[in-house]
């Protein structure tokens, strides 16, 4: 038997199996970012058909559709699915498959771990979204569950909840591992960390985020499971606990949180606007810094959430000037993507039309989140359609933009082929004028006083929830294009070329390698100058 | 090898922020008590011996309120529903539990001082919020608080609000037996 494998060739041998065990038993970080992407795309379906259940039911005020038990499962599903299985494993699809081409590597560093990191996640939501066909019912508490409503008052399957929770916290963390071994000793040689691509710094500080926060995730839950089975008081006030412990435990998760879930989209957007401005980033290191000062300043701002709870005024104040001050290395980044593109030699192909979208809308969502930081206000915004309008801005039009925009850019290398760019076009200003129509006029309701996860509404709110749903239908279909133009390219379409867009060639490693890459990415490592 | 090296680092962060979780518990309630937050009334059950030479008084309301929580089907109220007290002396207020039901229960209550930052002048030398109550089929008894202001009270505070908060922790304690037992 040796010796017939030992005569074949070194490419055949290494080249991707055939059928189902090849995406089984994957180590090929091309493969199973592939695995990641179609993942969270399907994900993107399934917490996209629950926004679409929501806005039916909020089309008209009074109960029409759905029951508001069943409305609660809804909305928590919604957020708890859009956070952990579309956002954060579509970046993570984007790191396997672009880290090592990036920095000049043929793999990860541990591609056994990354098949294990992999198919945990169809197993947690396999958990997660079994919960909602069991006679009790899903999670039906928000995606923050808060305690006591997720301990004391949950329907039985929460414990299904939290092992789903623990088990795609530990991907992310065996992931975030992964991805941090691999850029701190795969570089190619002279690529030093100040000359690593910003999409690979952004990445690097998101791993560093996950491994910080992931296992506090993991430790809330915990409590949790303590709290339900085990007769332990964590958030149980009758038995000295505290349910005020809860959130600042789950926020000082749930903010860093935030940030993993827009520093990769940082920096896709840095590399797809230098690209189509065909010249090089404006400030390469401050957007480093930005992004590591955004990343730092996470860690203390996180009771901003929760300003309505009862706090000491100085600490109202603390919070809210430690979450203005994140606006400093953000207006650094968005001041930087406009100087980048000021005097380019623009062309507007459907990345950048992303990526300009993105840089707008983003800054819209930037504001509101100001206006929310600031704690008379607050009271308020807090719980209103205010909020649900500002993070739908920065997680919509921010990280699901600059998502689509990463994957326009990338098509082209990951199949070889040139998507449709008319098909293309139409998406995004589908996409661009429906997110706008649908969460635009949250900042309105939200303003008049109209409160977040609730099956029903005042009567003065009609017009506008009417407009608002209409909105997301449109969004919710226009996606189903952004479907059919990517299956569209990778069955065929013209050639790309290994550059695929004019100049790139200069702007990063993985446009010297052909389109589509060879299975290993580099077997050889490129020199950087 | 470099790569193990940077694997076993970064599973120790792991490990570390997962037990820095746990941590956060006992770091919050140290938070509490600094800042009388949530008005965890932690001062000690007497008067310290800086307090005791400060031979000024003055008068203050003191001011009780009693909360069932939800579901705790048990009769509780306060005698008087607030006091006059002058700092430094020792005063009773009592309150009134009264099991309406045909069953024993068991009754855990939790205080709460407001404003926070005076909960650290409020001493208790005697409080039926230290145990549990367990009463039986309509049973009705009568428990004291025992309490001393301190002198030190900072002046701005004219009055301070003692809330109570009522459990029905008959399931829990249930909930401990069985542990017990197995």
């Amino acid at each position: 038997m040796s010796t017939v494998v030992e005569t074949r060739d070194h490419d055949g041998h290494h080249g991707p199996a055939k059928g189902f065990t090849r995406w089984l038993f994957t180590t090929n970080h091309k493969d199973i970012g592939t695995l990641y992407l179609w993942m969270s795309f399907i994900m993107l379906f399934v917490g996209g058909a629950m926004a679409m259940v929501i806005r039916a039911e909020l089309f008209q005020p009074g109960l029409q559709i759905v029951q508001p038990e069943f409305f609660n499962q809804m909305t928590t599903n919604h957020g708890l699915i859009m956070v952990f299985g579309v956002i954060m494993p579509a970046f993570v699809g984007f790191a396997n498959w672009m880290i090592p081409m990036q920095i000049g590597a043929p793999d990860m560093a541990l591609p056994r771990l990354n098949n294990l990191s992999f198919w945990l996640l169809p197993m947690a939501f396999g958990i997660l979204v079994s919960t909602l066909f069991m006679p009790e019912g899903g999670p039906n508490f928000g995606w923050t569950f808060y305690a006591p409503l997720s301990t004391t008052y949950a329907p039985s399957t929460v414990n299904f909840f939290i092992f789903s929770v623990h088990v795609m916290g530990i991907s992310s963390i065996l992931g975030s591992i992964n991805i941090i071994t691999t850029i701190l000793n795969m570089r190619a040689p002279g690529m030093t960390l100040m000359k690593m691509p910003l999409f690979v710094w952004g990445w690097l500080i998101t791993a560093y985020l996950l491994i910080a926060v992931m296992p506090v995730l993991a430790g809330v839950v915990t409590m949790m499971l303590m709290d339900i089975n085990f007769g332990t008081s964590f958030f149980n006030a009758a038995g000295g606990g505290d349910p005020v412990l809860f959130q600042h435990v789950f926020w000082f998760f749930g903010h860093p949180e935030v940030y993993i879930m827009i520093l990769p989209a940082f920096g896709i957007v840095s590399h797809i606007i230098e690209t189509f401005s065909r010249k090089p980033i404006f400030g390469y290191s401050s957007m480093v810094y930005a992004m590591a000062s955004i990343a730092i300043l996470s860690f203390v701002v996180w009771a901003h959430h929760m300003f309505t709870v009862g706090m000491p005024l100085a600490g109202e104040l603390f919070f809210m000037y430690a979450t203005m001050l994140i606006a400093i290395p953000t207006g650094v980044k968005v001041f930087n993507w406009v100087a980048t593109m000021f005097r380019g030699s623009l062309t507007f192909e459907t990345p950048m039309l992303f990526s300009i979208g993105f840089v707008t809308l983003f800054t819209i969502g930037g504001f509101s989140g100001l206006m929310l930081a600031i704690v008379p206000a607050d009271f308020q915004y807090h719980d209103t359609y205010f909020v649900v309008a500002h993070f739908h801005y920065v997680l919509v039009p921010g990280s699901l933009f600059a998502l689509m925009a990463g994957a326009y850019f990338w098509l082209p290398k990951w199949t070889g082929n040139m998507y449709d760019e008319t098909l293309g076009k139409l998406h995004f200003w589908l996409t661009f004028i429906s997110v706008n129509i649908t969460f635009f006029p949250m900042h309105f309701v939200g303003l008049a006083g109209m409160p977040r996860r609730y099956p029903d509404y005042a009567l003065q709110f009609a017009d506008f929830n009417a407009m608002i749903s209409v909105g997301a239908f449109m969004f919710g279909i226009t996606q189903l294009l952004f479907l059919f133009i990517v299956i569209k390219t990778i069955r065929g379409g013209k050639k790309a070329t290994p550059e695929v867009w004019e100049g790139a060639g200069d702007l990063g490693l993985e446009w010297t390698l052909s389109s589509p890459p060879p299975h290993h990415s580099f077997t050889v490592q490129p020199q950087v100058k | 090898m470099e790569i193990k090296k940077t694997v076993k680092n970064l599973l120790g962060i792991t490990l570390g922020m997962f037990a820095f979780a746990f941590v956060l518990v006992p770091l919050y309630d140290v938070f509490c008590e600094i800042t009388g937050l949530n008005g965890k009334v932690t001062g000690p059950s007497f008067l310290s011996e800086e307090s005791q030479a400060i031979t000024e008084q003055r008068e203050l309301l003191v001011q009780f309120m009693t909360h069932n929580n939800e579901s705790m089907p048990w009769e509780f109220d306060s005698e008087r529903s607030q006091m006059r007290v002058m700092t430094g002396n020792q005063y009773e207020a009592m309150f009134v539990f009264h099991n309406k039901t045909s069953k024993p229960m068991v009754g855990q209550v939790i205080p709460s001082v407001s404003p926070g930052r005076g909960a650290e002048y409020f001493h208790k030398t005697e409080c039926f919020c230290f145990e549990q109550q367990l009463l039986a089929a309509g049973e009705r008894i009568e428990l004291p608080v025992k309490f001393i202001v301190d002198p030190a009270l900072p002046k701005e505070i004219g009055s301070l609000s003692l809330g109570y908060t009522l459990f029905d922790i008959t399931d829990r304690i249930e909930i401990t037996k069985d542990l017990a037992k197995l």
